[in-house]
């Protein structure tokens, strides 16, 4: 069993290191510009500081996506839990709005010109206190973790009333409506090496920490009774593994946008190839994320190129399908799901 | 000695170069100052207004690139699309190597493209004065003296359709729809300094904003005499609920402008005096 989980993630890898391959030659011009690119300094800067962060972005996001998913399916023991049906992804989306109409767009881009790090830390920030405040809200009203039902209805509320809200705010703040409309497309279009930086620099720990909370996924899979009197220390690590569900949404959506289905979809596939335990599942679940939506990013650029494609319509529309035709083979074998 | 007269051409050339030559600098919407040492020859241009701005000038054959909403002029169809104002391909646009990249103020591209070394200038006006500063900005950047004569030309051309326009619309209230939402064109926006100019009266005051959103209930109570729009925005404008007592919609008098018309009437361009005669012409037409 822990063979067969090693092996996937070894072919994930794999995958992801022939996608980053494809990534380099895939964009407005072919491959050429990765042949030109010792000569020709645009094509360097196209492949060098354009392609390869964001193809190594859009891997971070969706690891990222992938771990947050993993996370929140298992400790909700509900297999269409989703960061963004628990509210995180529409704090995180709310966070942004108020960052960008506090800051304003003209602060953002002089920010941007000596020093990136400021801009890219200030909306990561704030997607994460969005994205924390959203998962709290839904706990807040759900009463806790244990009723299933009560806990998604909580998290559909709540996303509907910070979607609303951030609306609201883009109608006040007329200046924010376009940034706010491109976020919500989702893009990983403007990913730099700064942004790409950050985003692994908050995979690392996320993966640790949830990783090494496992335990308490598995034994929460037996039941909340099971899990108590295993003597874990119930509440603090559940709070962890909010946490970290709440930073991997919160970074990952405050450097792309709203990227649907990736963390629901990752976790899924995995379960379909491997039956493992959660700390495995976490792993391969991030593994898959980030293969997942590097795919669907070079799709996105390779299907109208020159021009592209949001990669959120990418995803929502693959990941979709894939559910779909999940919940129609399960029917079909046990009538299950 | 011969030191010093070296430092002190050195000195002389460091004093006297940037300020010879052609080097400049513009402040942009953002409030960034953009230093040129030289006049742009490959400009992308993200924004349709910007694009038409640029041709008026005289400059077009220094585009090298556009979005896909800029569609004139017509030569423009033959250059590389770079996606939209929100959504460019940033690889397309470094791929032509422009040494000018014109976009919206509030564009997300922004940064990024500066990030990757560009110069990046955003403009996005809303008003006459910032149209005129606008064209006096890119043409300063690039270094082609015409943005007063055009000025000029466009408002020598305005003010020939106040002239021909009977005092009698003067009286005609107008609410131009600028979406379905409904979003309005406020006194404030550059379309409704237009209309003010053209003598007739907007519906809806400066002090709502330059394009507020507005209550459907609020153009029924100020019941205009003639509701410019286009065509598609016009669609099942009279089943909603109390505009049929609307006098334009119940008289008949709204104005529905094509595509290629609404172009005209939306961008804050160098095309606002053949916008000033499109609503002049509706005036004509539809006003009691």
């Amino acid at each position: 069993m822990k063979r067969q989980a090693l092996v996937w993630a070894l072919a994930l890898q794999i995958a992801a290191g022939v996608l980053l391959v494809i990534g380099m030659g895939v964009g407005s011009t072919g491959f050429e510009s990765v042949l030109q690119a010792a000569n020709d300094p645009a094509a360097w800067q196209i492949v060098w500081d354009i392609r390869l962060p964001r193809t190594l972005g859009a891997w971070a996001t969706g690891a990222l996506l992938g771990l947050a998913g993993a996370v929140a399916q298992g400790l909700f023991r509900n297999p269409l839990a989703d960061p963004f049906l628990l509210g995180s992804a529409s704090g995180a989306s709310l966070g942004v709005a108020v960052a960008l109409a506090v800051f304003g767009q003209v602060e953002l881009a002089d920010a941007s010109l000596p020093n990136a790090w400021p801009v890219q830390i200030g909306l990561a920030g704030a997607g994460f206190l969005g994205a924390v405040a959203g998962v709290l809200l839904t706990l807040l009203l759900a009463k806790g973790v244990q009723h299933t039902l009560r806990l998604l209805l909580a998290g559909l509320i709540v996303g509907v009333v910070l979607g609303a809200l951030k609306d609201l705010l883009a109608l006040a703040v007329p200046g924010i409506l376009q940034g706010m409309q491109a976020f919500t497309l989702g893009s990983t279009g403007f990913i730099g090496w700064s942004a790409c930086a950050l985003l692994l620099a908050v995979w690392v720990p996320c993966l640790v920490l949830a990783w090494s909370l496992s335990r308490v996924l598995d034994a929460l899979a037996l039941g909340e009774a099971t899990a108590q009197s295993l003597g874990l220390q119930l509440v603090p690590m559940r709070a962890a593994l909010v946490a970290v569900l709440a930073l991997a949404t919160g970074v990952a959506v405050a450097q792309t946008g709203l990227i649907a289905f990736v963390g629901l979809a990752a976790p899924h596939l995995v379960r379909a190839l491997v039956k493992t335990t959660h700390g495995n599942l976490l792993v391969l679940s991030s593994l898959m994320g980030g293969v997942l939506l590097m795919a669907a990013d070079i799709l996105a650029r390779w299907l109208i190129a020159p021009q592209e494609l949001p990669v959120g319509v990418m995803t929502a529309i693959l990941g979709g399908s894939y559910l779909l035709w999940l919940m129609h083979r399960r029917k079909l074998n046990s009538g299950m799901l | 000695m011969r030191n010093f007269s070296v430092t002190c051409l050195l000195h002389f050339a460091a004093v006297i170069l940037p300020a010879s030559a052609t080097a400049m600098e513009v402040t942009d919407d953002r409030g960034v100052v953009v230093r040129f040492d030289q006049a742009p020859q490959r400009i992308v241009s993200l924004l349709p207004s910007l694009s038409e701005t640029v041709c008026a000038l005289g400059q077009c054959a220094r585009l090298v690139g556009v979005d896909r909403y800029s569609n004139y002029p017509p030569s423009l169809a033959k250059l590389p699309q770079m996606g939209g104002g929100l959504d460019p391909s940033i690889e397309s646009v470094v791929a032509q190597k422009p040494d000018l990249v014109l976009l919206a103020g509030s564009s997300r591209a922004a940064a990024r493209l500066e990030a990757l070394g560009l110069k990046v200038v955003a403009l996005e006006p809303k008003t006459h004065a910032q149209m005129r500063a606008a064209m006096q900005t890119i043409a300063r950047v690039l270094q082609a003296p015409t943005a007063d004569r055009l000025w000029l030309e466009i408002n020598t051309a305005i003010d020939a359709e106040v002239k021909a326009l009977s005092p009698s619309v003067r009286n005609t209230r107008v609410f131009i729809a600028v979406s379905t939402a409904p979003h309005g064109a406020g006194e404030a926006s550059f379309i409704g300094e237009t209309l003010h100019r053209l003598g007739a009266t907007n519906i809806v005051p400066a002090a709502m904003g330059v394009f507020p959103k507005l209550n459907p209930e609020f153009v029924v109570r100020a019941n205009p005499d003639v509701i410019i729009t286009s065509a598609q925005n016009a669609q099942g404008m009279a089943q909603r609920p109390g505009w049929n007592t609307i006098r334009a919609i119940r008289e008949k008098r709204v104005c529905r402008f094509t595509p290629e018309q609404a172009d005209v009437l939306v961008r804050p361009g160098p095309r606002m005096a053949e916008a000033a005669h499109l609503i002049a012409a509706c005036l004509k037409e539809k006003a009691p």
